[in-house]
């Protein structure tokens, strides 16, 4: 008994600021403005603009997991050919360290400094003929949103698969090529196969970091709200029409579910992981 | 076992050329947003270079009188920092040692729950945390500083698998029992035996801390409360140049602190025996 009041601090602390917060969406999102059981808040999801911002967010997050997935693979493993604890791989894992991290509002106005109608990359090109200042596709979510969330995709693939590429040994590709195995050869028998379930992995969370992102977007867009996470923002800053006070809480369910599925993609993965590359 | 030689010194260079292509193509494509600040904020205005920007940036008068919600952003987000590491070590570390020498029963549930977070938005936290600090601003009143209780929640999965990497690599039970027979109590155990062990750890777990603070802006903003972001999102809107070079001098701030934070775990990795 005296061993657990050990613990009571921490159980307390997070009951409050997570397990309640959790709950509170949870339970909310089946409640209406008078705190009676109600499905409204779930069918109001199908508004045409929910739905929208929910397959804006799906789309983008997919399509940015992809394009981080495949350019962070490429460049862990090109990091990973350096020599262990030199400069490259030590300036390389830092500097994406605060790049996936750093997203948000900073990130939101290099952006504007570089490609919006201001900025010098545009201003370059409109020397060269070619006029990116008249249209806002910065502020687009197919569009700038793509490139900017690929801009965090990248380097938090590099941390997340790193470790991963560092597990092949040497020896494994020694020992094709000592049965003739050509580079092609070995990364279609060896190396693939060993690295596809990190690599889908590692996907599926930059799936998850991309849906989640809030900052960035809300930085860069200050009209409308095409995604998700924007809508639910809309939700707590303004004011929500009569019956349908919780949506935002519905809306927030919506991403939970969403986010539980891949999650749990990704620990199934990760257990099938831990077999070959032992971590 | 010539011709595996000549082969393997082939493909050394292959892979040279191949790592030197990725990197220069990648780090352009890094380098051009932080190019593209660097350059909007030296414009002069009728063209050419200044450094006008990052005088009165580096000048706390003139901020001072000029910006005032850049000062008040940045002592939210220092204080906040600072309340955000303690609490979660305060709260995080004892409890961590305590599971493993007592209750090693919770230790899945413990990390089941300091994992939790990384499922859970920001932005769906903030959804089910309103209602919490109303609570908070009723008690403790409307501070920005209480935006910590939330930081620590968004910061436990990263410090919980730092400080759970450091326990596990002393003996705790060991060196808690030698302590304990020599007369010590839980405190000095806490203080004098595991915190000296294992502060490679406490680092790591504390500089992503402060690098998830200072660049946090979900929960601040909806909440309308003051951090850094918050301030220079605000800023922007008024003038970009200043706003700009805030930005990036906080992203050189972080980028300072995660290079130092990979030579500190650089020195706990070459006194610890390898894997495979």
């Amino acid at each position: 008994m005296g061993a657990l009041l050990g613990v009571l601090p921490f159980f307390a602390y997070t009951a409050i600021f997570l397990v309640i917060p959790t709950l509170i969406v949870v339970v909310g999102a089946f409640l209406d403005g008078k705190n009676r059981p109600t499905l409204g808040n779930l069918s109001a999801l199908a508004q045409p603009q929910i739905v929208s911002a929910f397959v804006h967010s799906v789309v983008l997050s997919a399509v940015t997991a992809v394009l981080g997935a495949v350019f962070g693979a490429l460049l862990a493993y090109a990091v990973s050919t350096a020599s262990e604890g030199g400069l490259l791989r030590r300036m390389m894992t830092s500097l994406c360290g605060v790049l996936a991290q750093f997203g948000g509002v900073t990130l939101a106005f290099a952006f504007v400094a570089t490609v919006g109608s201001e900025g010098f990359l545009t201003l370059w090109l409109k020397n060269i003929g070619i006029d990116l200042a008249g249209s806002t596709w910065l502020y687009e979510p197919y569009k700038g949103l793509i490139l900017v969330y690929t801009y965090f995709q990248i380097p938090l693939m590099l941390i997340v698969f790193l470790p991963a590429v560092e597990g092949l040994r040497p020896q494994w590709r020694e020992a094709a090529e000592s049965l003739g195995a050509s580079t092609w050869h070995y990364w279609r028998h060896v190396g693939g196969p060993i690295l596809a379930p990190s690599f889908i992995g590692a996907m599926l969370l930059l799936f998850t970091n991309a849906f989640s992102a809030y900052a960035t977007a809300a930085a860069l867009i200050s009209q409308g709200s095409p995604i998700i996470p924007l809508q639910i923002g809309g939700t707590l800053s303004s004011e929500v029409i009569l019956g349908q006070e919780n949506i935002g809480k519905a809306m927030a369910l919506g991403m939970v579910a969403i986010v539980a599925v891949v999650m749990t993609l990704y620990v199934v993965l990760e257990r099938r992981t831990t077999r070959w590359l032992g971590r | 076992m010539a011709g595996t030689v000549k082969l393997r010194a082939a493909r050394r260079r292959k892979q040279t050329i191949f790592r030197r292509l990725v990197v220069a193509l990648v780090g352009l494509f890094f380098a051009l947003p932080i190019v593209g600040m660097v350059e909007f904020t030296t414009r002069a205005p009728g063209g050419g270079r200044t450094l006008d920007t990052w005088a009165t940036l580096f000048d706390l008068g003139v901020i001072n009188a000029d910006y005032p919600e850049l000062k008040t952003g940045l002592q939210a987000s220092a204080g906040l920092v600072v309340l955000t590491v303690a609490i979660m070590l305060v709260m995080l570390v004892p409890t961590m040692t305590w599971v493993r020498l007592r209750l090693p029963g919770m230790r899945r549930l413990v990390e089941f729950i300091c994992i939790l977070p990384l499922t859970i938005p920001a932005i769906v936290l903030v959804v089910g945390l309103a209602p919490v600090y109303a609570w908070v601003a009723y008690f403790l009143g409307e501070s920005s500083l209480w935006l910590a209780f939330a930081y620590v929640v968004l910061v436990l999965p990263y410090a919980y698998r730092a400080l759970d990497a450091g326990l596990s690599a002393i003996d705790v039970k060991t060196l808690a029992e030698a302590a304990r027979s020599l007369g010590a109590g839980w405190p000095t155990v806490m203080w004098r035996i595991i915190l000296p062990n294992v502060r490679t750890a406490v680092l790591s777990a504390s500089f992503l801390s402060v690098a998830l603070v200072l660049g946090e802006f979900t929960i601040a903003s909806l909440f309308s409360r003051d951090n850094l972001q918050v301030a220079i999102n605000l800023l922007g809107k008024r003038d970009s140049s200043i706003a700009i070079a805030a930005a990036l001098a906080a992203l050189v701030l972080a980028f300072i602190v995660l290079f130092a934070m990979s030579f500190v775990g650089a020195a706990r990795g070459s006194h610890r025996p390898k894997e495979n």
